[in-house]
């Protein structure tokens, strides 16, 4: 045994290198010494050598079989998303009934009443047991005298007609842009419905679901959830005015629908209304136009930006509801890019005086 | 039966769950939903430490924290309970004590004895009490409520948030959390080492209430004649303050696990008999307090002679509405994160050092992240010092003719990056989200000159300086997802008079 393989050398190096002799009784004294640590391995039989090797070997193969199976060759091997798409929400159209009723009044309930009622009633368009979503707008921390969001009364009214016509559940929902719960708090659109006996379903940041809408700039986008979740659809949009697209209506509306970075539908504003409104067809549209935002939409804040105008459209053409909505607001359909397209999609018709519509007053 | 379960110490156990459990409760209240009018800064305005130093740096006693004096006088007649019975970190930290540690006897001896490293906290609360008469305040990083709530409001809610779900609507982000949430995972784990290391040896509220102890009429008292010496009463001892000799009544937290402990019955709590021991007297250094005194001193111009939001005005630091003028917020402000509990939009963040190291964990507006609600007045009435004073939503957003908005800043456009002004895109989604009425973000149409040679119109985007508040939804709107090309900066924020821009207005 060599002297430089022991672990008493490296002090005694130290100092043959400064010079002095190598103290050769220590030496001896380490060699006498024996180890502490004696303990000694037990020596393998055959038996226990085949055994271990075995289980080693069995481990390497399965470690092996892994590397094999989990070889990529690209960085990240992720299975592919579910993409939805909208489902249908529409019933079958009829001409027996107008696409489009004009209600005027000022209590709600009986204009709603009266307005479903010329449509062929709410049985018409709710089956017994459907669950049905509706979506009114409700994107701002705003009271309901501003505006800004659906009045309160339109949307705890068709919860509670919904409720009659014995679907079996009614929710409502929204993608505020201020706080969800600030807005619906203080729209009074959570408490109405509380009220009425339906359920307001908050969107969180995971409640959403990659949905392809097959548009012209909009196609794979992450959708509220809830929209795949039910069975029938009503769109309660309010009637205001938007700096950019001219007006808020109710094709306008499933802007509400979305997440992601929807900001940036503002670049093509017209053709993103269209593609929302191609992709998804409601069961029906109410229009809330009692109360009628004219400046500094959406959202308001000034109640003398506020006209009553006390009417309630409902039918099952938004192009046409849309289009007879504009009056509200002093403009004509050429004012509007997005009515044009999306009558060239086939969502519905500009043309209201050729249509089937009706027009009443319940005072 | 009852006699047999109602001892002192399970009293005190009692109260222990109660303290803490509300202490979660009042925080779990501290949201829109469930706010309504709630005391939600209780435990804050209990703190005597951060009602004594927000009295020095602003000579009054604001508002609820005069509930302080609930805890200050029982503690001049009873002794330091607040540390055993009251204080929800104290609290966390025996109970995590108890379940980190399986010692034995003669570990606990030596584990609970006393030790001179306990002298520390008297020598941090001395610095914090020197600066706060200098005129800083730096209580906030070391009171153990204000820690406790930064610690829950910053890190533990949202993290639990983040496995159920159930505590936000949206995740909740906050700017260095992992920070603060690891000085709270490492205070607790730091019982692994030495039970309750943060209250004997760091915490400056322990050390405050134990120098107000010092002359208490109620201690725990030991009969000499009937003790023998056998130690019992350290095995359990919380404060680590000596029961088996002259208790140091500055140390104990009135845990009364010795009188339970004793085999002889020889320890009490009350008045002195005619056997009891005497009691060691406050165990600090002369030299050290002065050391301390003058390395405060010292350090305070060093501070203030540093470039900090409150001496150079710094366009990243956007305070609260309701905020004070960043000199007397430094003063007020405790980090204590209550205004980032309560926020909606999660726009109030922890400041690193963007105001200066004084302004750490200070709340600011990051509008990358969130924006302030305009009609939202929340943060200004949870503030328990006033560094955010209370606003009513007509003071918040103003009122037309006589009441002028607050505003926190002004937002700027950046051209370059702007899709309209840089790009030729439509946009102005600034526009259609800016709260004020009338807008304060308007738009004028512009016929330019394409590449191709064709001429269409686009609106482009300003801030009318004079309607803006600065409330930066505009800004956390912007398509433009990494740098917002409009942005806030605090110019023009009602708080200040020298931070201004425009000769009127």
């Amino acid at each position: 045994m060599s002297i430089t393989g022991s672990r008493g050398l490296v002090p005694l190096q130290g100092r043959s290198e400064e010079g002095a002799e190598p103290p050769s009784f220590f030496l001896l004294l380490f060699y006498l010494m024996p180890s502490k640590n004696d303990k000694t391995e037990p020596t393998l039989s055959r038996r226990e050598f085949l055994i271990k090797a075995g289980v080693t070997g069995a481990i390497a193969t399965v470690t092996g079989a892994l590397g094999v199976i989990s070889y990529s060759d690209r960085p990240m091997r992720r299975s592919q998303e579910t993409i939805y798409t909208f489902k249908r929400y529409r019933v079958e159209a009829s001409t027996l009934y107008p696409a489009m009723v004009i209600a005027h009044g000022k209590d709600v309930k009986k204009m709603l009443q009266a307005a479903f009622d010329k449509l062929g009633g709410l049985s018409r368009f709710i089956k017994p047991g459907d669950r049905v979503l509706i979506k009114p707008n409700v994107g701002w921390d705003r009271q309901p005298e501003l505006a800004a969001n659906t009045n309160p009364e339109v949307v705890g009214a068709v919860v509670a007609m919904c409720l009659q016509a014995r679907a079996s559940e009614v929710w409502v929902t929204d993608v505020s842009i201020n706080d969800p719960y600030r807005s619906f708090a203080r729209s009074g659109v959570e408490a109405a419905v509380l009220k009425a006996g339906g359920k307001v379903r908050f969107t969180t940041g995971d409640d959403f679901l990659q949905t392809d809408l097959k548009g012209e700039v909009l196609k794979s986008w992450p959708v509220c959830r809830y929209f795949h979740q039910v069975d029938k659809l009503i769109n309660i949009p309010v009637l205001k005015h938007h700096s950019l697209s001219r007006c808020t209506l109710s094709m306008k509306n499933w802007y509400g629908v979305l997440g992601g970075s929807r900001n940036r539908l503002h670049q093509e504003i017209n053709l993103s209304i269209a593609d929302l409104a191609n992709a998804i067809r409601p069961t029906l549209t109410v229009m809330d136009a009692t109360r009628v935002l004219k400046r500094n939409g959406p959202t308001g804040g000034s109640i003398a930006d506020v006209e009553i105008a006390n009417t309630i459209i409902a039918g099952v053409d938004e192009v046409a509801i849309d289009t007879y909505s504009l009056r509200f607001l002093d403009l004509n359909v050429a004012d509007v890019p997005f009515l044009s397209i999306a009558q060239g999609r086939g969502v519905g018709s500009t043309d209201i005086k050729a249509i089937n519509t009706h027009e009443l007053n319940t005072d | 039966m009852i006699k047999k379960y109602l001892t002192l110490a399970n009293i005190r156990r009692i109260y222990a769950v109660f303290f803490l459990a509300l202490f979660v409760l009042l925080l779990l209240l501290t949201d829109f939903r469930r706010l309504k009018g709630y005391e939600t800064s209780l435990f804050l305005e209990l703190s005597p430490l951060v009602s004594l130093s927000t009295l020095l740096t602003g000579w009054g006693m604001y508002k609820g924290l005069v509930l302080s004096l609930f805890i200050i006088i029982p503690t001049l007649f009873f002794g330091r309970f607040f540390c055993s019975w009251v204080c929800p970190l104290g609290i966390l930290n025996q109970c995590s004590a108890r379940l980190f540690t399986k010692n034995r006897a003669v570990d606990d001896y030596r584990i609970n004895a006393y030790r001179g490293i306990f002298r520390l906290k008297y020598y941090i609360l001395t610095s914090l009490i020197v600066l706060a008469l200098m005129g800083a305040l730096q209580v906030g990083l070391f009171d153990p409520i204000a820690l406790l709530t930064r610690s829950f409001a910053v890190a533990i809610y949202p993290a639990s948030n983040y496995f159920t779900g159930n505590l936000y609507i949206k995740q909740p982000r906050f700017t260095g959390a992992i920070l603060i949430g690891l000085i709270f995972i490492v205070i607790l784990f730091a019982n692994r080492y030495l039970t309750r290391l943060w209250c004997r040896v760091l915490c400056p509220l322990g050390a405050l209430l134990g120098v107000l102890s010092k002359a208490a009429l109620f201690k725990v008292r030991r009969n000499v004649s009937k003790c023998t010496d056998c130690q019992r009463c350290m095995r359990n001892c919380h404060g680590g303050c000596d029961p088996q000799a002259y208790l140091r009544p500055h140390e104990c937290h009135l845990c009364f696990n010795c009188i339970e402990d004793c085999p002889e019955g020889a320890l009490h709590y009350g008045l002195a008999d005619a056997h009891s021991s005497i009691h060691a007297p406050l165990d600090i250094n002369r030299r050290r307090l002065i050391e301390t005194v003058a390395a405060s001193v010292i350090l305070y111009p060093v501070m203030r002679s540093s470039a900090t939001a409150s001496t150079v005005a710094s366009p990243d630091v956007i305070r609260p509405p309701g905020a004070i003028a960043e000199a007397d917020f430094l003063r007020r402000c405790i980090k204590c994160g209550e205004c980032m509990r309560v926020c909606p939009t999660n726009v109030l963040q922890p400041a690193m050092l963007e105001g200066g190291f004084e302004a750490l964990w200070t709340p600011m507006l990051v509008n990358r992240i969130g924006y302030c609600e305009h009609n939202c007045i929340l943060c200004s009435h949870v503030c328990p010092t006033g560094a955010l004073v209370p606003l009513s939503v007509e003071r918040k957003i103003g009122r037309r003719p006589d009441i002028p908005p607050t505003k926190i800043g002004t937002a700027f456009y950046d051209r370059g990056r702007c899709l309209p002004w840089a790009m030729n895109t439509e946009c102005i989604v600034c526009e259609e989200v800016c709260p004020t009425s009338p807008k304060a973000i308007w738009f004028q149409e512009v016929q330019v000159q394409l590449r191709d040679g064709g001429v269409r119109v686009f609106k482009r985007p300003f801030v009318d300086t004079k309607l803006c508040v600065g409330c930066g939804i505009c800004e956390n709107k912007c398509p433009v997802h990494d740098k917002a090309a409009i942005r806030v900066t605090s110019i023009g924020e009602t708080r200040s008079t020298t931070n201004r821009m425009m000769l009127r207005g």
